[in-house]
This record gives structure tokens, C-alpha cells and sequence, in this order.
């Protein structure tokens, strides 16, 4: 059996002091149309390190995410991304930092009028100083890496929900980047779908020791993704060996009421004696 | 219907205005910045240019027939049906070829614009771009704006010269006057300041087709039905704004060019 990955010693909170930490929210607000959303979380996403958000619809998840590119401003706080303040950089500025940090969107988010190949190049086609050939070889390398090569002269309307989104994340991935950001990647989709794209994440986390904010409603993912690793030699995601649960980079942090009210590994989780918590995890 | 506050109202056109200011001054500041985009330039320049070509050719032949077969009565009343030529030349190049080919393209690609930008904001394409660490003003919008300023300006060209062949059909086939005497006329009353005027005047147009329409489909909000109303303002916008700035236009051209 191949190692199973471990980036313990990096896991928050537990984490020792010195641990890099990629993204870092400091006491972040933001409100829309008077109504505040999120109301002065403050977290940390340690290297190589995946942490599952959880919260009920409109508790500003994907805002998280969208915060951390960039995206959305705060009304308040502090928002790091490695090691850059993302709330005081320029338009410009953000967009070097965001070439360092891949994101899937929640409805994939695909160009529709581009086909697959040019999809998940476009990155390196904007970054302009990479030869067709070797744009060619990473494409379908990042395909082969989502299990779509066959795809690549298609465009999206002709995919499938759950092919749509691996194309995404093969968008996301191809140039290999320090931080990747999930949007629901398995919302709307069929529970094999949902395994598959879950193996994917598992894989780019314990293959690429990618640091990654997922946000999902699917709490089942984060609890296979907190009792699984993936397999190199077999090249599938296999389940902890007994005894080793809790020995993958993965953490926990539950929203509710623009608030965290929870931030920790999944041993924590299940020993929370919070009654929301509780009733949520049931 | 819901109904807002005066203030409200106030306080959402002062934005708009403000939005759409900044956008159209970000498409100018983007020429001087890199990336360019070329190959998209070019594309948008066929799809607004060639594109447009059938509607442009129609607008103007029709247009200056009918300017020519309305004319012609009142002409003969006073017995002027000779200056015929000179009447749908001037009317064409400086006023009627710039606007109706503005309003016409305005109609067709101001409105493809805003659903084609509204629908990549709906659906996160967008947010998705600007993660991917492409600036959609530069991508997007740069793009078009220099395809429509400069695609209007040979459109406008095109139109201007199918009108004087319309007036010139109607002059020789239902007005019966000699064909050499109306081209001759036609040619002879255009002045530089007429050209420049109605060369002018698509420059703007194109500028505000283009600006309206992206401002219109990158702000739009509310899923389809969203995308949808943004279409409708673009158009309405972009029609409006063409006839206003032409208004102005024209009289600050006039008192340059010391037109009494």
C-alpha cells in the first residue's frame, strides 16, 4: 500500500505557530444591500492543507471565496492570500496573484463559446509566452488528470454537469497552482459523479499537496475526504487504514449566522457537544 | 411594478452615469495598455462590420430613394428638380448616412452585446475570467469599441453612397432626370465640412454603440430575465445617446465650420 499523505504537523488549529499559513481572514465583514453576511470571521488555511466550509444557503460561502481572489471587496478586516493583502491590492496587482490560484466554479463557469482545449488553455494561451506544442501537452495532461481527454474538441454545451465540472477543475489545475478554491464542485450532481469529482480533489490534495478551501453542503464529501487518501500506485482514493483517521490535511469551518462557529479536523467535529453543530452533522 | 424614492432614483442614475463613465474611460486608457487583443479585435470587426453590411446597404439605398421621392414634389413645386442630386447628397452624408447607420447598427450590435457580456456575467464567466487573471476590460470591451469606431466609419461610408445610388435610381427611373446631371450636382455641393461632418459623427456613434452596449450586458444582474432587460436598454440607450449626440454635435460642427 502507498503511504497514505500527511501534512499534520500544518493542520489549524492544532498547527504549530510557525506553520505557513496560505490564506488568512482577519476579522472580515461584508454586508449586501444593508444585510451583513459575514460578520468578523477570522480563519487560517494552512500549506497543503484542505478545509471543507460548511454553512446553510446565503451564509456567504462562495462570498469567502470570492473574497480571497479578490473578487469581492470586504466592508472590513484583513484578507491574506499568500502573504499578499488582497483587500489593499489593485485590479492590476490581483491579477498576478490570481495566476497563482485556481478556482472552480459552482456552475463550472466554462467559456461557452470556446471548445474544451481552448477552456482549459486559456491560461496559458493569456500568458502568451508558451509554444502551441507544449500548450497542447499540458491540456492533455490535465485532461488525462480529470479522465476527459476524449472531450477536448468538444465544447462545453456538450458535456454533461459532472464532465463540465472536471473540465473545470482541469482549468483550474493546469498550471499547477499553490491555491486551488472549489465552489460546490459536486452540488446538482449524481452521487457517482460526486465520488468521482471528489477523487479528484483527494488526489490533486495528497498527489499535488495543492492547499485548497472547498465549499460544499454535502457534508458526506468532506467526511470522505477526511477518512480517504488517494492511492498513487492504484490510482484511486482508498480509505484511511484503521487506526490513522484524522492523518490527512483536513479541517472543518462551519458558518451560521455570519459567524464561525467552527474550525477544526474531523475528530473535533464529531466530539462537538455544540447543539447546532450536532444537529448538523446528524 | 416596484416604485423607488426620488433620492433613489437620483442616487441610481448618478451611478449609472458614473459606472458607464468609468467604463468608457478604461476602453480608451486600455489602447495604451497591454495585452491587445488582436485576434479578437478582428473577429469583432467581422462580426460588427461584414455583419452589418446587408442591413447598411439596405437602410441607405431605401433611405436616400425615398429622401429623393419625397423631395421631388416639393422641387418641382418651385422648379428646382435639377438640385435633386445636391439635395440627397447633402442629406445623406451629413446627417441621414451617420445616424441611420448608427441607429441601425445600434439595433444589431448594441443589443449583441449586452445579451452576449450579460449572459457570460449570469453565468460567472466573468468572475471566471477575472480569476483566471485576464482583465475583461481589456479582453472584452477594448476589443469592441475599436472594431464598432472603426467598422461605423466605413459603414457610414458605404451607406452615404448607396443612398446617393437610391435617390439616383429614383431620380432616373420614376423622375426621369438625366443621370450625368444628378450625379454631377450630387458631387459637386459636397463641400469638406459636409465630409468631415458626416465622417465625424460615426467615430462617436460607434464609440457609444459599443460603450452602451458592453456597460449595459457587463452590468446586467438577475439571471435571463436580467440579460434580457439589459438587451432592451442597450438598444433604447444607445438610440438616444446617438440622436442627442448628434444634435450637439452638429451644432458645435456648424459654428466651427461657420455654418449661419
Amino acid at each position: 500500500m502507498a503511504a497514505p499523505p500527511t501534512e499534520i504537523a500544518q493542520r489549524v488549529p492544532s498547527a504549530p505557530e510557525t506553520a505557513a499559513n496560505v490564506i488568512v481572514f482577519q476579522d472580515v465583514s461584508i454586508a449586501f444591500e444593508d444585510k451583513p453576511v459575514l460578520d468578523g470571521i477570522s480563519f487560517r488555511l494552512a500549506k497543503g492543507e484542505t478545509k471543507a466550509i460548511f454553512g446553510v444557503a446565503g451564509s456567504g460561502k462562495s462570498t469567502i471565496l470570492k473574497m480571497a481572489l479578490g473578487l469581492l471587496k470586504p466592508d472590513s478586516g484583513q484578507i491574506y492570500v499568500l502573504d499578499n493583502d488582497v483587500t489593499q491590492m489593485s485590479e492590476d496587482a490581483l491579477f498576478e496573484l490570481r495566476r497563482r490560484v485556481g478556482i472552480v466554479f459552482q456552475e463550472s463557469a466554462l467559456f461557452d463559446s470556446l471548445t474544451v482545449r481552448e477552456n482549459v488553455a486559456f491560461r496559458l494561451l493569456e500568458e502568451g509566452h508558451v509554444s502551441d506544442d507544449e500548450v497542447e501537452k499540458r491540456v492533455r495532461e490535465a485532461l488525462s488528470f480529470v479522465e476527459l481527454e476524449n472531450t477536448i474538441d468538444k465544447f462545453p454545451a456538450e458535456l454533461s454537469g459532472g464532465m463540465r465540472r472536471r473540465v473545470a477543475i482541469a482549468r483550474a489545475i493546469i498550471t499547477q497552482p499553490e491555491i486551488l478554491l472549489y465552489d460546490s464542485p459536486t452540488g446538482g450532481l449524481d452521487p457517482v459523479t460526486s465520488t468521482t469529482i471528489i477523487q479528484l480533489i483527494v488526489k490533486q490534495r495528497d498527489v499535488y499537496k495543492t492547499s485548497s478551501l472547498l465549499v460544499t453542503h454535502r457534508l458526506q464529501d468532506a467526511f470522505i475526504m477526511a477518512t480517504h487518501y488517494f492511492d498513487r500506485q492504484a490510482n484511486e482514493m482508498r480509505p484511511l487504514p484503521p487506526g490513522m483517521r484524522g492523518e490527512v490535511p483536513m479541517a472543518f469551518l462551519i458558518l451560521r449566522d455570519g459567524k464561525v462557529i467552527f474550525d477544526g479536523d474531523a475528530h473535533e467535529l464529531a466530539q462537538s457537544k455544540d447543539e447546532y453543530i450536532r444537529e448538523y452533522i446528524s | 411594478m416596484e416604485l423607488i424614492s426620488p433620492t433613489e432614483f437620483a442616487k441610481e442614475t448618478v451611478k449609472t452615469v458614473e459606472d458607464y463613465s468609468l467604463l468608457a474611460g478604461q476602453s480608451i486608457a486600455n489602447l495604451f495598455r497591454h495585452p491587445r487583443y488582436f485576434a479578437d479585435t478582428l473577429q469583432q470587426a467581422d462580426l460588427i462590420g461584414v455583419g452589418s453590411l446587408p442591413i447598411v446597404v439596405l437602410t441607405g439605398f431605401f433611405t436616400g430613394a425615398v429622401l429623393a421621392l419625397n423631395s421631388s414634389t416639393t422641387l418641382q413645386r418651385f422648379g428646382s428638380l435639377s438640385l435633386l442630386g445636391q439635395l440627397v447628397s447633402v442629406g445623406m452624408v451629413r446627417e441621414l448616412g451617420p445616424v441611420l447607420t448608427g441607429l441601425m447598427v445600434a439595433g444589431r450590435n448594441s443589443s449583441g452585446m449586452a445579451s452576449e457580456l450579460g449572459s457570460m456575467v449570469v453565468t460567472e464567466q466573468i468572475d471566471a475570467m477575472r480569476a483566471l487573471g485576464t482583465d475583461p476590460a481589456k479582453k472584452l470591451i477594448t476589443p469592441r469599441v475599436i472594431s464598432t469606431v472603426f467598422m461605423l466609419f466605413f459603414l457610414t461610408i458605404i451607406s452615404d453612397l448607396l443612398g446617393m445610388v437610391g435617390g439616383g435610381a429614383v431620380a432616373r427611373f420614376l423622375l426621369g432626370i438625366n443621370s450625368h446631371q444628378y450625379w454631377s450636382t450630387a458631387w459637386q455641393i459636397l463641400t469638406f465640412q459636409d465630409v468631415f461632418m458626416g465622417l465625424v459623427k460615426p467615430l462617436l456613434f460607434g464609440f457609444i454603440i459599443s460603450t452602451v452596449g458592453c456597460y449595459y450586458g457587463i452590468s446586467a444582474r438577475g439571471g435571463t430575465q436580467g440579460v434580457g432587460r439589459a438587451t432592451t436598454q442597450a438598444v433604447v440607450a444607445s438610440s438616444v445617446f446617438i440622436l442627442l449626440v448628434d444634435f450637439f454635435a452638429t451644432k458645435l460642427l456648424m459654428a466651427i465650420f461657420g455654418y449661419q
